[in-house]
């Protein structure tokens, strides 16, 4: 019987759109966008120029630092564009995709006959190592390094996310394939949590893995949580941590032989009028699912992701790299509150009990809501992290930048996203998961 | 309102860099902020925000404060009746106490915020919502009869001082309020204590003109048992002005000398409710202060040698600044312990120590406000040690499997 744990620090922010679990089809789009920025941790440099061909599969670029690890093209077709920012950075590139996909063929292997290595090399090669993360610093992994353990989650508890026993119907084969593949790339055990609501039998009879079940509010799906409950990272350990979803796509790796970036995602928020699940390759252009399906009039706010962690996008972005998941809500910058201080309405939410909270779902816009100030109210994060860390005390000692105490608070465990709810919260209204990104960066430059 | 908000529009590019009012910038956004909630999105991070913010936390603080205020303005008239022997409506009372305050609150919000604006347009900051409590506070814990100059001084020394210098709202290490009274306690003791300060026995604008009666007698009851001769507590009762004895009653509900913000326990622990129902002031703090209270004075009871050190536990509740300082100072989040096991310990030994001032100092009937400060200067040092506690035990696990 798996181990069941409950997480009772958190917040579930229930808002209005989520989607309804119908797979609505497939959409492409002309063209196709991959932006570099989107892989924390590595710097890219083309493996391609304006006019090659491409396969689904072929690398457009690899990383400076580590020559063998390479990003495939989701589509194939002609490199059309490589739009570059300040300092030449590469800020996207983008494929003419084909009418049908052609892909790269690496050749379908059994994992049993394998060894690590081998492993470890086809995943490279198909350019597909970036859907493996690791703690510390929440960066793409480093292949060198080996992994004390690799954690997938099997659930997403952020607002309005996709539903992950909907999205793997079907797929269970290669879930499957997929952990046995990062099974042979630790030493150390493969961690599957789930939630105690999930049906889906790839994720309740995987094999080669430890199942744990989490019960709770957000963010017991995050994967830092279930690492800090499970088996927290250490100074000088290395995790390598997953999702599900994209567990798969290294499954179809293995089982097809092709690098098949397909997604199913959920288009969802308030100011969607049909809402649904579609099948795309990351990189897609997202216009023709916003065209005359969503609210006119005011302006809006696109995001690729959920409310709380995805990426502002405009009506003409595209999904980015590691989202299952695209929110449209209203940007509220047309919006004028008066008295919002002294407010009785029923429009407000508050995760306390400073505004009236009443059971139904809200319609949030993108405003601030308030102006920066200094930390002042305490408790007010620990409330929402339930990982055995103070995050005041951690965020404070990232701005000042003291790396002892940051070590010594648990700056190896956390990433970001972890202080999503945190910054959701907070009456200062201070940008945390910049800070906490920042930091990390910062730190792994110190320490490498 | 969407006339005001389009004027408002309008005169902005004045106040923004290169307009001619560019140094007021500040102060308009401030009145701006408070009008309307300011429409910028957010840039990086998350895209939704929680609906508090900083104004509506200070907000319901006031309105925590409004009972203690409103009773204690009403006793402020009730006893300027009884001492002047007239025999006057609620209403009469009730605007008396309103007229005898409103000049302190004024003059504590003038200065305060005056200061707070400048210092926030000097470091080219929005004004931060701190000063609203605190101004509130400080006339509430001066007695009825203090000068205005002194409450100005006081102000403004303790915000400069005692706030601004450290970095403004969130960075103080010492209760903004309870310096402006400390500085007044230590700086004009003679304003500040005995029994000609607590009861307004003047006309006030013309109101309430009268004689005092005879056997008029201004000290509050902790004033009069610190200094009386009786021997047990048994024998001692607390006098009202006129003489007449005090009720149980009269002190829970605050028709009792005494400065406006301590005298009604009972409006204290309204407030209190709606402090912990909105999740705005900790009541873990506020139990343990109380819980410190109780501990200490059972130890003091049981090796009493006079009246005050036999008085129960329930009269050092309802008598004092204990309540007031235990539900609205102790719990200012910036200046407290700011972890939930610390909160404990500091509460804790606020009341503990205000209870043995009290007790064995009979120059200082009024405990609480020394205790808290004192308590505000350990605060950080006790987070420190909760904290390592955490520190440790990830350093140990570490050790641990690096043995293995």
């Amino acid at each position: 019987m798996a181990n069941r744990i409950k997480i009772k620090k958190g917040l579930q922010i229930p808002l209005l759109g989520q989607s309804e679990e119908t797979l609505r089809g497939r959409v492409s789009s002309e063209l196709v966008r991959i932006c570099p920025e989107d892989f924390h941790g590595i710097t890219p440099k083309l493996a391609v120029k304006v006019g090659d061909t491409v396969k689904a599969g072929t690398a457009l670029f690899y990383d400076k630092n580590q020559s063998d690890m390479f990003f495939a093209s989701p589509v194939s077709g002609v490199v059309t564009e490589v739009e570059r920012g300040e300092k030449r950075r590469i800020l996207h590139i983008v494929v003419q995709a084909d009418k049908s996909t052609v892909y790269e063929d690496y050749g379908s292997k059994e994992i049993a006959a394998l060894t690590a290595a081998e492993v470890k090399k086809s995943v490279l090669d198909a350019g597909i190592w970036f859907l493996i993360r690791q703690r510390p610093y929440d960066v793409v992994a480093a292949p060198d390094k080996q992994p004390r353990d690799i954690f997938v989650t099997g659930f997403d508890t952020a607002p309005l996310a996709p539903s992950y026993d909907f999205v793997l119907q079907g797929q269970e084969a290669d879930l499957q394939t997929g952990l046995d593949a990062l099974a042979k790339l630790t030493a150390g055990k493969v961690y599957l949590s789930i939630s105690t609501k999930t049906k889906n039998k790839g994720l309740r009879d995987a094999n080669n893995v430890v199942i744990t079940e989490f019960d709770g509010p957000h963010p017991a799906g995050n994967v830092g949580v279930q690492i800090n409950k499970l088996k927290p990272v250490n100074r000088g350990e290395v995790v390598w941590t997953l999702n599900a979803l994209d567990v798969v796509i290294i499954g179809r790796l293995f089982n097809k032989g092709i690098v098949d970036l397909t997604r199913t995602v959920a288009l969802t928020g308030s100011e969607v009028k049909q809402k649904g699940y579609y099948q795309m390759v990351i990189g897609t252009e997202l216009k023709s699912l916003f065209s005359h399906n969503v609210t006119e009039g005011i302006s809006l706010r696109y995001i690729s992701g959920n409310p709380l962690t995805g990426h502002k996008i405009d009506a003409n972005g595209v999904l980015r790299a590691y989202d299952a998941q695209v929110t449209v809500i209203p940007e509220g910058d047309d919006v004028h509150e008066a008295f919002g201080w002294a407010s009785l309405s029923p429009k407000r939410y508050s995760a306390g009990c400073t505004y009236l909270t009443l059971k139904k779902k809200y319609r949030l816009d993108a405003r601030l809501l308030g102006g920066p100030r200094a930390i002042i109210v305490s408790n007010e994060y620990d409330k929402v992290f339930p990982m055995d860390i103070f995050p005041e005390q951690l965020i404070k000692a990232i701005i000042a930048f003291n790396i002892d105490k940051m070590e010594a608070l648990g700056i190896y465990e956390v990433a970001p996203e972890d202080f999503a709810l945190c910054e959701f919260v907070d009456t200062s209204k201070l940008e945390l998961q910049h800070i906490v990104r920042t930091g990390l960066d910062m730190l792994r430059k110190e320490m490498e | 309102m969407k006339a005001l908000k389009k004027y408002l529009d309008k005169i902005k590019p004045n106040f923004e860099e290169g307009g001619k009012l560019h140094w007021l910038y500040s102060s308009f956004d401030a009145f701006e902020t408070f009008l309307f909630v300011p429409n910028t999105t957010s840039k990086t991070g998350v895209h939704i925000h929680d609906a508090r913010d900083s104004k509506r936390t200070m907000i319901i603080v006031i309105v925590a404060l409004l009972p203690a205020l409103l009773v204690g303005m009403y006793n402020v008239g009730l006893q300027h009746y009884m001492a002047v022997g007239q025999d006057v409506t609620l209403l009469t009372k009730f605007i008396y106490g309103l007229i005898a305050m409103l000049p302190l609150i004024v003059v504590s919000y003038v200065v305060g915020l005056g200061i707070e604006f400048a210092m926030a347009q000097v470091k080219k900051e929005e004004v931060a919502e701190g000063y609203l409590v605190s101004g509130m506070l400080i006339p509430m814990i001066v007695p009825i009869d203090t000068p205005l100059w002194m409450v100005a001084v006081a102000v403004a020394f303790s915000v400069i001082f005692a706030k601004e210098v450290f970095g403004g709202t969130g960075y103080n290490i010492f209760n903004v309020a309870l310096i402006a009274r400390a500085f007044l306690f230590f700086s004009y003791p003679s304003k500040m204590s005995g029994d000609q300060v607590w009861v307004r026995t003047a006309d006030t604008f013309g109101m309430g003109g009268g004689s005092v009666i005879d056997g008029y007698s201004g000290a509050t009851p902790l004033g009069q048992i610190a200094t009386t001769d009786v021997g047990r507590f048994g024998e001692f009762t607390f006098q009202g002005i006129t003489g007449q004895p005090l009720s149980i009653s009269d002190m829970f509900f605050g028709f009792i000398p005494g400065s406006v913000g301590e005298v009604s326990t009972f409006a204290i622990l309204l407030g209190a409710l709606i402090l912990i129902v909105t999740g705005v002031g900790s009541w873990k703090t506020m139990l343990s202060v109380f819980l410190g209270g109780l501990v200490a004075v059972l130890l003091v009871n049981s090796f009493a040698q006079n009246a005050i050190m036999e008085m129960p536990v329930y009269y050092h509740f309802l008598l004092g600044g204990f309540a007031f300082g235990a539900v609205f100072m102790a719990t200012d989040p910036v200046t407290s312990a700011r972890t939930e096991k610390g909160k404990w310990i500091f509460g804790f030994f606020i009341g503990l120590i205000a209870v043995a001032i009290r007790v064995f100092n009979p120059g200082y009937p009024e405990g609480m406000m020394l205790a808290i400060l004192f308590m505000n200067a350990f605060a950080p040092l006790i987070d420190f040690y909760v904290i390592d506690a955490n520190i440790k035990r990830r350093a140990r696990r570490a050790s641990v499997t690096t043995v293995q």
